[in-house]
Order: C-alpha cells, then sequence, then structure tokens
C-alpha cells in the first residue's frame, strides 16, 4: 500500500482524537481520546518505519536504517501507560470528592 | 550524565526515608543533603572532574551551556527546598513521597538540558511532567487541588500527543529522530523542495513546546492549575520546570528555525506579542495574587521567548541571566506568600507593620520581577532586548516589550502599596529567625545579580 495512505488514515484517527478531547465532557471519554491521538501516532511510526528501511534495504541488505521508528512506538506505549496509571488515580481522586467524572466541573476554578 | 543518574537514585533513596523515619524536619533535610550532592556531581561533570560516561549513541548530547544550565536548576531547586521545605511538609502526610517526585522532576530537566534528539526531548518532557501532575493533585481533600491537578493531567497529555503526532511526522521526512536535518538538495530547477511532513511536523512541535512553556494562545491552563496547585510546588512548577522547558523550546528551535522559513519570525512575532499582552492585561484585573502570579508568569514567558527570536550569543547570556533572576524572585515571592494565609491584595495590607523583613524581601523580589534597576530582573530584561537589538531585529518589538513592562509594573507595585501604605491586620503564620535570615540572603542575592550580572555569566566561560 502507498505511504499516503497511511498518513491519511493516521491524521484521521488523529483528528478523531482531537475532536473528542474538545468536545466530549466525560473525564473518562477524553482520556481515551488522548489515547487514540497516541495510537495513531504509533501507527504512523511503524508505517514510516517500514517505508525508511524498505528503501534503505535496497542498498544494503545489512541495514538497520530506519528501525528506530519502531523502537520509538515502545517508549510511547511505556509512557502512555505510566500517564494512565497516573491519569486514572487523578480521576479517581476527584470521583472521591465529588461523585462525578464530568470536566464541566472544572470550570468553578475560573471564579 | 552524572545528573541525570544521580537524581534518578536520590529519587529512590527519598521514597526509602520516608520508611526508615517519620519525623518531617530529618526528611527535608536528607533532601538538602541530596541536592548538594547532586549539584556536586553535575559541576564535576562540568568540569570533566569525576564524570560517569555512558555511550548513549548520540542520543545524548553534554554542552557546557546544558550543564550550566541545569546547575542553575539545581541550585534553584535547592534554594526552593531550603526556603520552602517546612511548607512542603505541611502540604500532606506524604513528605517523603514529595521530595522523591521533585527529584523525579530533576531527573526530567536533566534530560531536557542536554538531549540531542526527539527521542529524548519526549522522554524527558514526560518524566519532568508526569511527577508534576501528582504534586498539582497532592492536596488531596481540597477540591481546587483536585481540579488543578485533573486539567493539567488532561491539558500535559493532549499536548503530548500534538507533540508525538509532530516528531512522527518529522520522522516521515527526515528518516532519523536527530535534531538536524539533512540539507535538502536543490531539483534541477534550482529550487529546494519544501517537505510539508517537515514544516507540518515543526509546527506541531512548536505549538506542544507552547503549550508546556504556557505562551499564548495556549496559555489559558495555566492560570487555574497555578492557581489550584498546592502554593509550593506552584513555586517549583512555575520557575525550574518552565525555565527547564525554556531551554529544551531553545535547543529545538536553534537547529531548526531555518526550515520555517521568514514565517517563523511573523509566528514567534505573533506569540511573543501575544504572550506578553495576555499575560500583562490580564494580571492588572486580578484580586488574588497568586492568580496575578500566574499572569505574570505568561507575561515573564514572553520575554523569555525573545530568546528564540534571536539566537546570538547575548541571547544565550539573557536565558541564563533570565532564568536565575526569575527563579530566584519567583521562589522568594511565594516563600512570603506562604506564609500570608489571606492570598488576595487586601491579605497584603499593613505587612510591613508586622513583619517588616519578609515585606523588605518581598519588595526586592517584586522589583526584580518588574524589571526595576540596581535588582537582577533588570539586566535579565536588558540582555533580552539588547539581544533583538544586536541582531538587527525590528525596533518595535523590543518598544512593544518596553511598554509591557511598565504595564507590568503596575500590577507588582499594587502589592508593594498594600503592604506598605495600608493599615490592616494580616493573618501571618508563624515565622522563625532562621526562616527570615535565608529569605533576606536570597534578597541579598537578587540584588548582588543585579549589581553585578557577571558572577553569574563569568562562569558559563570558565
Amino acid at each position: 500500500m502507498p505511504i499516503q495512505y497511511y498518513i491519511y488514515f493516521c491524521l484521521a484517527l488523529f483528528s478523531i482524537g482531537i475532536i473528542g478531547v474538545l468536545t466530549r465532557r466525560n473525564a473518562i471519554i477524553v482520556f481515551m481520546c488522548i489515547e487514540l491521538m497516541l495510537n495513531a501516532v504509533n501507527l504512523l511510526l511503524v508505517a514510516f518505519s517500514k517505508l525508511h528501511h524498505g528503501t534503505a534495504l535496497a542498498i544494503d541488505p545489512a541495514t538497520t536504517v530506519g528501525t528506530d521508528g519502531q523502537l520509538f512506538v515502545f517508549f510511547i506505549m511505556v509512557v502512555a501507560a505510566a500517564e494512565v496509571s497516573v491519569g486514572l488515580a487523578i480521576i479517581v481522586m476527584m470521583y472521591r470528592n465529588t461523585h462525578s467524572v464530568d470536566i464541566n466541573f472544572l470550570n468553578r476554578l475560573k471564579n | 550524565m552524572n545528573a541525570i543518574i544521580f537524581s534518578a537514585i536520590m529519587g529512590v533513596v527519598m521514597m526509602f526515608s520516608g520508611i526508615i523515619t517519620e519525623k518531617k524536619s530529618a526528611i527535608s533535610f536528607v533532601a538538602v543533603v541530596a541536592l548538594f550532592i547532586l549539584l556536586a556531581a553535575n559541576i564535576a561533570n562540568t568540569y570533566g572532574l569525576c564524570s560517569i560516561s555512558i555511550n548513549t549513541h548520540d542520543l545524548l548530547h553534554f554542552s557546557k551551556f546544558g550543564l550550566y544550565f541545569n546547575s542553575i536548576l539545581i541550585t534553584a531547586a535547592l534554594i526552593f527546598v531550603l526556603l520552602s521545605g517546612s511548607a512542603v511538609e505541611k502540604v500532606g502526610n506524604y513528605a517523603a513521597d514529595y521530595y522523591a517526585l521533585i527529584f523525579f522532576v530533576l531527573c526530567g530537566t536533566s534530560i531536557l538540558t542536554s538531549f540531542n534528539g526527539l527521542l529524548m526531548l519526549f522522554l524527558g518532557i514526560e518524566i519532568m511532567t508526569i511527577p508534576l501532575y501528582i504534586l498539582t493533585g497532592a492536596d488531596k481533600k481540597n477540591l481546587k487541588s483536585n481540579e488543578a491537578s485533573l486539567k493539567y493531567f488532561l491539558m500535559g497529555s493532549f499536548s503530548t500527543g500534538i507533540m508525538l503526532m509532530g516528531i512522527a511526522l518529522v520522522y516521515g521526512a527526515n528518516g532519523s529522530f536527530a535534531l538536524t536535518t539533512p540539507a535538502a538538495v536543490p531539483n534541477s530547477a534550482g529550487v529546494i523542495p519544501v517537505s510539508f511532513l517537515l514544516v507540518g511536523g515543526y509546527i506541531l512541535l512548536f505549538v506542544s513546546m507552547c503549550f508546556k512553556v504556557s505562551a499564548a494562545p495556549f496559555h489559558f491552563w495555566t492560570p487555574d492549575v497555578y492557581d489550584g496547585a498546592p502554593t509550593v510546588f506552584t513555586a517549583f512548577m512555575s520557575t525550574i520546570v518552565k525555565a527547564a522547558g525554556f531551554f529544551a523550546f531553545l535547543v529545538l528551535f536553534e537547529a531548526n528555525a531555518t526550515l520555517l522559513g521568514p514565517s517563523w519570525k511573523i509566528m514567534l512575532t505573533f506569540v511573543i506579542i501575544a504572550t506578553l499582552l495576555i499575560g500583562n492585561i490580564t494580571a492588572v484585573f486580578q484580586q488574588s495574587v497568586k492568580r496575578m502570579l500566574a499572569y505574570s508568569s505568561i507575561a515573564q514567558a514572553g520575554f523569555m521567548l525573545f530568546a528564540l527570536y534571536t539566537y546570538n550569543d547575548l541571547a544565550k547570556e539573557g536565558i541564563l541571566l533570565y532564568a536565575v533572576a526569575y527563579c530566584l524572585a519567583t521562589i522568594g515571592f511565594f516563600a512570603v506568600l506562604v506564609k500570608v494565609k489571606d492570598h488576595s491584595f487586601d491579605g497584603f495590607n499593613g505587612l510591613a507593620k508586622a513583619q517588616p523583613v519578609l515585606a523588605f524581601s518581598a519588595v526586592v523580589f517584586l522589583m526584580s520581577l518588574a524589571g526595576i534597576p540596581l535588582t537582577a530582573g533588570f539586566f535579565a530584561k536588558y540582555y533580552m532586548l539588547a539581544a533583538v537589538i544586536k541582531s538587527g531585529g525590528s525596533f518595535w518589538i523590543v518598544l512593544v516589550a518596553l511598554v509591557f513592562a511598565a504595564i507590568s509594573v503596575y500590577y507588582y507595585f499594587k502589592v508593594i502599596q498594600a503592604m506598605y501604605f495600608k493599615s490592616g491586620d494580616p493573618e501571618i503564620m508563624e515565622v522563625s529567625s532562621g526562616y527570615k535570615t535565608a529569605i533576606v540572603l536570597v534578597s541579598l542575592l537578587v540584588i548582588a545579580i543585579g549589581v553585578l550580572p557577571s558572577i553569574v555569566l563569568n562562569w558559563f566561560y570558565f
């Protein structure tokens, strides 16, 4: 498949994530949309990695050029897991105090 | 490498110190000792005395500038713990864990002052911000703290998502995560092809870095988060973390600003003017001193962005001096604010009568933030603007910055006016004589740097 398909697909996923973050009011769903954004990036990185590796292979069959993109994906996964553990703890903490996970509640601070 | 390894180890040591002893003052003492060790390790690394070196395959690059900047940040953290250690103990029952998180943040800042690729940039920013989400929500029973923490977390991970998309697009164009882009080969007609992936990627990176350093129009989370977080941790994250963010911003775009062509200057000018405008004008209308400081930190970010506008030596010296001046003054003023129970302007009424020493130090810190001569803030602002003029940049942007600096005098002096010229009975927590001595020493340091800025800058060259 041409790389453009991957780029368009990932940008679409990413945009869905952004729209979700900006419009949804449930903290958990906002959180899931952020995860969607990160996963769109993961997919794009893997696609690019394959592309660069493929072009480098044609020149030198023993090359490792382009594999670092896939390594980056593992880093993103680890960091995202750390973020999930902290984020869910924060949401639980808020739920204990207010019995809701609605982020409209956040507007109180402005006054 | 020393600072990264030691700060991670010290974080673990702090967690264990919480198991061994219940005494909070002992925990603060351990933190101070650990920070001294960290500072010594980093300075030893700067001069190559005993540095651990690991082959990182060009992921990290240790320059004199970065190591010196890191020393400044660690020193600021040391002053923060010495001054506000007692306030950190009062936030909750987990003093050892707060210190551990502070050390993990310092690990992130050490990575950010030495990164040499987009992978380490991403890891540094995440290691720095994830502990901050927890510190923001440290006051678990307080609703404001909860809200601030959730808001910071959602906005922070949202901007991380944008940053990652930028990195992925840059990777697609370059084929590597290196900072410098391989020079594009002109095509047969002599035109250098523009890679949309590259330009789009760097614009997304720019947006996400603006988020992290709270530059307008991506500043909206800052006032709420700084206002809601426990006051001590606001002092920490509005100084050390922000300065490290600026350093990363500078290094990232020092290598790549030319890529965006003339539109880079236009984009940056817009961001600088918007940041100065929104920060200063909104700060004028605040009722709470803490919230005013949040907006003033946005305004100060506008000044620090001038270092990105010009990359000459003067701008590098300027960002060093600005980091020192801003960290000292903000940490010092927050140390006064912690002791005042009512954070509104009226809460400061008559402070000069009740606590003359605290009030005097507060005046020095506020004057430094406003950039009055004989304080460190003056030379910081002077170097920034001189760098713009030296690089032949537009003169009108300097004039705009000066006008906004004049506006900032108004809201800083409103606090001084409340302290000295209004009568009242401020509610103040108990202030020990050691605390007073420490705070006066910091204010004397601010004045010393204001008279002789070379005491900061000379170290950069030796």
